[in-house]
């Protein structure tokens, strides 16, 4: 099954993300990676690593990530991903309409490119 | 005999000091990085670059790096794993690319340290997408990092090469203030981004600063002792 890991300089906005996509989107892994690891707001290359690791289960990794330094984080990790599990891609897509959406393609077996696919197809949900 | 002002050997101390003079100046002014990054961002530039050069200056004095390369590989490592705003991968990545410029070498020369600037300035460029002119440490390096090119083509003597480079990071930093920022948190202020100085390009200067001043204060001193010159 495919992981998503949701990275926001928010730890309880990760968390609560996670939370709301786990929710709906059943067995999925979705791991958070909010934050720094002493607390506060900001971004941790480590955080994310370890849990693209966690979520990593074998048919590759979406990550999700709201702003600024959260992307830029994770797009260097992605330049550098030598020994990360693979494939792994940054979702251009809205963090919790898109990990929603992804986390329900990935639990329902859906393949890395779908659920990349369901993750950015988010971008354009419309709410009214 | 008379004891010409030396020109600062660019090898493996030198680098650190560089590094650590740096580390200084961002501490100096975390409080003035902040207080520029509030108008326009988050208002945590200075706070969040010093936590990333005080853990750099951690590294460096329990670690012996034996090249160039590796001051500035450890550097960038520790800011992206330290800082936690954008100017942790950012500074992090260009502190890397330009280690890895420098290979091997356990002294650099000036078009060798012109390279690696080159390659951070292209790792800054590839990693924020930022263009000239959309108000970002770019505008401030860019410049720098031509300026240098240029000094280093005409064979111009160190000091004069890094103070050009200043200079011109100095300018293109002014230069800020009028834009309006189309990246980062400073974009959504649109035309209330005008009339800041942007605080990367502020502590871009910092940083090429204490390199240039690294290198007068080498200078001056190798020059005073009239020693170790061969």
């Amino acid at each position: 099954m495919v992981g998503l890991v949701l990275v926001s300089h928010s730890a309880r906005l990760a968390e609560g993300a996670a939370e709301l996509a786990s929710q709906l989107g059943g067995e999925a892994p979705v791991e958070p990676a909010g934050g720094l690891p002493e607390g506060g707001l900001g971004t941790s290359i480590e955080l994310i690593e370890r849990a693209v690791r966690a979520a990593d289960r074998g048919a590759g990794v979406v990550i999700l990530a709201d702003l600024g330094s959260a992307v830029l984080t994770v797009k260097l990790l992605l330049d550098d991903a030598a020994d990360l599990p693979g494939p792994i891609v940054l979702a251009d897509a809205p963090l919790v309409e898109g990990a929603v959406s992804a986390a329900v393609a990935a639990a329902s077996g859906a393949d890395f490119a779908a659920v990349r696919a369901a993750a950015e197809e988010a971008r354009a949900f419309h709410k009214i | 005999m008379s004891t010409p002002r030396s020109e600062a050997a660019l090898d493996t101390a030198f680098f650190t000091a560089w590094i650590t003079r740096a580390a200084a100046a961002i501490e100096t002014d975390r409080v003035w990085l902040s207080e520029l990054d509030a108008a326009i961002g988050d208002g945590d530039h200075g706070t969040n670059l010093d936590r990333g050069f005080a853990g750099v200056m951690r590294v460096l004095d329990t670690t012996s790096p034996r090249t160039p390369a590796t001051v500035l590989s450890l550097t960038g490592t520790t800011l992206i794993s330290k800082v936690g705003g954008a100017s942790g991968p950012l500074y992090g990545t260009a502190f890397r690319r330009a280690g890895n410029a420098l290979g091997d070498a356990t002294e650099i020369d000036l078009p060798g340290l012109a390279s690696a600037l080159d390659a951070a300035l292209a790792a800054i460029r590839k990693l924020g997408a930022a263009r000239d002119g959309d108000k970002t440490m770019v505008d401030a390096l860019a410049p720098a990092v031509a300026a240098l090119n240029e000094a280093a083509s005409n064979a111009a003597p160190l000091l004069d090469a890094l103070s050009a480079m200043v200079d011109a990071a100095r300018a293109g930093a002014d230069a800020t203030i009028p834009m309006q920022a189309s990246k980062g948190r400073a974009s959504y202020l649109g035309p209330r981004s005008v009339g800041h100085r942007d605080p990367g390009a502020a502590s871009t200067v910092l940083i090429l600063t204490a390199l240039r001043d690294t290198a007068a204060a080498v200078g001056s001193d190798v020059g005073s002792n009239g020693s170790d010159s061969d």
